[in-house]
């Protein structure tokens, strides 16, 4: 195989790896701050559902778990999965991520000090108000460092997703890898790997900056 | 009449001790243009009956108005029953609360902490508001400090924005929470400075202070708390000067020693 050949097949596998990492973002990003609210809930028995959800994403491994979303719905309904499998993948990966992140949310609200809402209120600030300009650009400040680190694992773990046999850049090196016996689609993944990661570095540190101007 | 607080009783639900009663039976009235201070140890519910009076916390029983008008009064019960939230919102606009830590927001500017809740809550004119508050920071020494960001500034300088930030609300009455608590003995007299103006404005206040002399010379009238009692209250010389309780000339005494 011709190495040019090797890169636009690679090519396409980033592409898909690309698409699992955008999707699970926009997908979990909200959905840990939905977790996080519906964590402090007012109602126990909310709060204890979320700590168990929380706890069997964080508790199992993600491989399993994509494994369950995928499989979950033919072993226990004998439902048809076919066309199924890049749904249970985004689905596996938003659902764990968002526990990750809910626990990162949830960190940096207990963070903001209560004087920061006594004085909103006493301000005659309404919840949203608060909610909105006093206590979220702040917490955004604290949890950007934990977030990048969640953003990094989150590119490397793309890879999960050969266990469903979807042809990500990971699983096309393996399998190109092991029909041409060559060691250059490792190199090739491995690069793409690092690349994406220094991208990822490089833009949440603008980001960062960009919040540099207060303590 | 500005605020009147009547026979307020404040308990906090203390896990595996019995209810520890904050404020027993407490009442206030601050007329149109006065200063009280109130004084007193720690614990004694100072602050506590400014967080009662500014809605921070909830009382148990009694009666809050403002303007003469009902905020919070007791129930058929026996349990205080505040007014319904729209009159709230407007119980809320009469008064500010200074805080001990300052509490500005910090990711906004010095300038900014102070225009935002008039513009944003009152929704006044960004225009006029911008004149108001630049001319309060005038009044703060602060004008060159308008773009600053809170971490840039000193405690003194940021607790005189917090000043600024309440002011620019047009409150009837200015609550302090032990204003100069968390500033070194330098910061302190920029901050009593600022109060001491005010005072000498007219501006309605009450402040929970250490500072003695301060209180002395600036309010209208002393009010020595201890243990959830209002103990000992009065003109200043006479708090001061002639304290008729033992528990007022014991707490002032330590604190001449101090």
């Amino acid at each position: 195989m011709a190495l040019s050949t090797m890169l636009s097949t690679m090519g396409e596998g980033a592409l898909r790896t690309c698409g699992i990492f955008f999707l699970t973002l926009l997908f979990s990003l909200p959905l840990g701050m939905v977790v996080m609210l519906l964590r402090k809930s007012r109602f126990k028995i909310v709060q204890w559902i979320m700590k168990i959800y929380i706890a069997v994403m964080r508790g199992t491994p993600l491989m399993l778990q994509l494994l369950v979303w995928y499989f979950g719905p033919y072993y226990l309904f004998g439902a048809n999965i076919r066309g199924y499998r890049f749904t249970a993948i985004i689905i596996g990966f938003a659902m764990n991520y968002a526990a990750y992140f809910a626990e990162i949310y949830r960190g940096g609200f207990e963070a903001i000090p209560v004087g920061q809402y006594e004085a909103a209120e006493v301000l005659g600030y309404n919840r949203t108000q608060t909610f909105f300009m006093i206590i979220l650009p702040q917490v955004v400040k604290t949890i950007l460092p934990s977030v990048t680190n969640e953003i990094i694992t989150l590119v490397k773990d793309t890879s999960l997703a050969f266990t469903l046999a979807y042809n990500e850049i990971f699983s096309l090196a393996k399998q190109i890898a092991a029909s041409q016996t060559s060691f250059t689609p490792f190199v090739i993944a491995g690069v793409f790997y690092f690349v994406a990661n220094y991208a990822v570095a490089f833009v949440m540190e603008r980001i960062e900056k960009a919040f540099d101007y207060y303590k | 009449m500005i605020l009147e607080m009547n026979n307020i009783k404040k308990s906090f639900i203390k896990k595996s001790l019995e209810n520890l009663t904050v404020l027993h039976d407490i009442s206030l009235q601050v007329d149109a243009g006065e200063v009280v201070s109130i004084i007193g140890p720690s614990g004694s519910g100072k602050s506590t009956l400014l967080r009662c009076a500014t809605f921070l916390e909830q009382i148990d029983s009694g009666e809050i108005k403002y303007m003469n008008q009902t905020a919070a009064e007791t129930g058929a019960d026996g349990k205080a029953v505040y007014a319904e939230h729209a009159s709230m919102r407007k119980f809320k606009s009469y008064f500010g609360l200074v805080f001990q830590q300052f509490n500005l927001f910090p990711h906004y500017s010095v300038l900014k902490n102070v225009m935002d809740a008039p513009v944003r809550v009152q929704k006044r004119p960004r225009e006029q508001v911008r004149e108001e508050a630049m001319e309060l920071l005038r009044k703060m020494d602060l004008d060159a400090r308008a773009d600053y960001y809170p971490c840039q500034l000193s405690g003194g300088q940021q607790q005189r924005v917090a000043i600024a930030r309440a002011l620019a609300l047009k409150p009837e009455i200015l609550f302090f929470d032990e204003p100069t608590s968390a500033l070194d003995p330098e910061l302190t007299g920029e901050v009593l400075k600022v109060i001491r103006q005010l005072a000498e404005e007219k501006m309605t206040m009450v402040v929970v202070t250490h500072e003695m002399p301060f209180a002395r010379a600036v309010s209208n009238r002393v009010i020595f708390m201890d243990g959830g009692y209002i103990v000992e209250e009065g003109d200043p010389e006479m708090v001061f000067g002639a304290p008729t309780q033992e528990r007022t000339k014991q707490f002032l005494r330590n604190y001449q020693n101090a």
